[in-house]
């Protein structure tokens, strides 16, 4: 693996506020509230004059919304007809491939500055139609008639991992737990409360109706409970990342113009991408992701990194499994480890090794083609020291990961980060 | 006369499933079996293959009791108080393929465990008259 042949700097990121908020914002909002919240986060300022082209993620706004060639529509909205407006699509993991394409264009020397968008606006349809749409990330040859749904893949990976390591149902409770702790402190998140948090207003709100009061201890009570209701085991509702509408916007520029733009640039020194066989059926191990392990090896390689020099990271917990796996996955921690680490408060945000300090899919929220994007845009914030209320992590971060994944698993993004 | 054989594509597959047969490919090149069926081998890269059927015998590699289910499993009558169960089957003959698992107790998904042997069972639904036929597995 080549170094890339030119430096590639992050001089902006933004995004904005996660949520459902169709009818009220489209793609077109979003994605200008993302560019004038990444506008504002670069130092010297950046102007569309100063942009050789648009790189959109998107997963599915065909189906979603009924809108198919999102890039130019994107492009126009921020002044950048008739420049170059690709969109990019692997799932969950869209703009993260947007990211990467403009790292490898930017390195090649066809562009200097390249903005990238990720945008999704999901709750256009029903929960039942967003179900559907997603399961067209997954096979729909083979596993979609079996019945398989995208949480229904998760779940089976899930019996797959507790199978083999031992995994419980409690190491996936821990995993939501931390990530809401960190949610509630990401006021773009769309879920801005800890579980402990939902679990006394649902007792409030029985008492206050007079009902009986139920007697949880602890989050873990609350989560086994009805109000926790089971989508496809081992997976509850609080495994599950949400249906989410939001948009993440980055700038991107070669070394010899990113001093324009800033005097502290965060360099992308590390991608990878790796592919996987779309059904599960069709894979080898069913208790890891081949294409995380792929997309790390090159990003490690490229970089010089290895997995202890990574600092924090945001990974792609679409579901609580999906985190356990990517945390050994991304060479952290042995396989069938990781939970142990979680069961020790590495991965919170005063642990040794942050993940998700954003919130994560599961509380920040998971537009899909925008996740990838977004996942950048906490890394920006960790590294300038600027993550909002009590987010910021307590030390000096010089280098950090982003792993995007896709579906199912048939793609993964990884990129990492160096000041 | 040798029978014709029928190409190696999807079509075929489910045709095969249809008449509750299921069938595999078999590379003559390096023995590798294909299930879902496959034309190319990638193994050795070549399209060399040979139709062979599954003994349907296999082991549970992996599976999930839904809930919340696709469309055409609400209107099959599943849901919140009657889940069904999705799993990924190792074949005794080597390949791995997606069905349904029925004859299990899907509302207590603790009992269903991986590496529980089954064999193949085709599942019949009856669709605006007409029978579809579904690859599915129950314990064996
Ligand atoms: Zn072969």
């Amino acid at each position: 693996m080549a170094k890339l042949a030119r430096k590639v700097a992050l001089v902006g990121a933004g995004m904005s506020k996660f949520g459902r908020h169709f009818p009220n914002k489209r793609n077109p909002d979003l994605w200008i509230d993302a560019w004038l919240d990444a506008v504002s986060k670069v130092d010297n300022g950046i102007n569309s004059k100063d942009i050789d082209a648009c790189y959109v993620g998107n997963y599915s706004s065909d189906l979603f919304n009924h809108q198919g060639h999102l890039g130019p529509q994107m492009a126009n909205l921020v002044g950048l007809t008739p420049k170059p407006a690709p969109r990019f699509e692997g799932a969950c993991a869209s703009s993260g491939i947007a990211l990467r394409q403009a790292v490898i264009a930017i390195a090649s020397g066809v562009h200097d500055v390249i903005a990238v968008s990720g945008v999704e606006c999901m709750t256009e349809l029903p929960t039942t139609g967003v179900t559907d749409v997603l399961a067209t990330a997954s096979d729909s040859l083979f596993e979609y008639p079996a019945g398989a749904t995208f949480p229904g893949l998760y779940g089976t990976l899930a019996s797959a991992h507790m199978h083999k390591y031992g995994t419980t149902i409690e190491d996936l409770m821990r995993v939501g737990i931390k990530n809401h702790e960190n949610g509630r402190e990401n006021p773009y998140a769309q879920m801005q409360q800890s579980i402990k948090e939902m679990m006394e207003s649902k007792k409030a709100r029985l008492e206050k109706e007079g009902k009986d009061i139920p007697d949880w201890k602890d989050e873990f009570d609350f989560l086994k409970s009805r109000s926790n209701p089971m989508i496809a085991y081992p997976l509850r509702l609080f495994d599950c990342s949400l249906i989410t509408d939001g948009a993440a916007c980055l700038f991107l520029a070669a070394d010899n113009v990113a001093k324009k733009f800033t005097d502290t640039p965060i360099w992308i020194t590390g991608t990878g991408q790796g592919s996987a066989a779309l059904s599960l059926h069709d894979r080898d191990d069913l208790t890891s992701f081949i294409a995380s392990r792929e997309a790390a090896r090159q990003a490690y390689q490229m970089s010089g990194l290895k997995p202890k020099d990574i600092q924090i990271c945001e990974v792609h917990d679409c579901f609580t499994i999906a985190e356990i796996v990517a945390l050994e996955d991304l060479g952290f921690y042995e396989r069938g480890k990781a939970v142990e680490a979680i069961k020790n408060g590495e991965t919170k945000r005063d642990g040794v090794l942050p993940i998700n300090t954003s919130g994560g899919l599961k509380s920040k929220g998971h537009p899909v083609g925008a996740t990838g994007a977004a996942h950048a845009v906490e890394i920006f914030k960790q590294m300038r020291g600027i993550a909002e209320r009590n987010r910021q992590v307590k030390f000096d971060v010089e280098k950090a990961m982003t792993h995007n994944l896709g579906g199912s698993g048939g793609t993964c993004v990884v990129h990492i980060y160096e000041k | 006369m040798s029978e014709i054989v029928k190409d190696f594509t999807i079509e075929s597959y489910l045709e095969y499933i249809r008449n509750k047969k299921l069938m595999g490919s078999k590379c003559k090149d390096c023995g590798e079996t294909y299930v879902p069926v496959r034309k190319l081998c990638t193994k050795c890269n070549t399209a060399n293959m040979e139709w062979v059927e599954m003994s349907g015998k296999g082991k549970v590699a992996a599976f999930t009791s839904i809930t919340v289910g696709t469309p055409f499993f609400v209107e099959k009558g599943y849901g919140r108080n009657k889940p069904y169960c999705f799993s990924v089957i190792k074949l005794d003959e080597g390949p791995m393929v997606s069905g349904q698992l029925v004859g299990v107790d899907e509302s207590k998904p603790e009992t269903i465990s991986v590496d529980m042997p089954v064999k193949v069972k085709f599942l019949e639904t009856e669709i605006k008259g007409e029978t579809r036929v579904d690859l599915g597995f129950e314990p064996a």
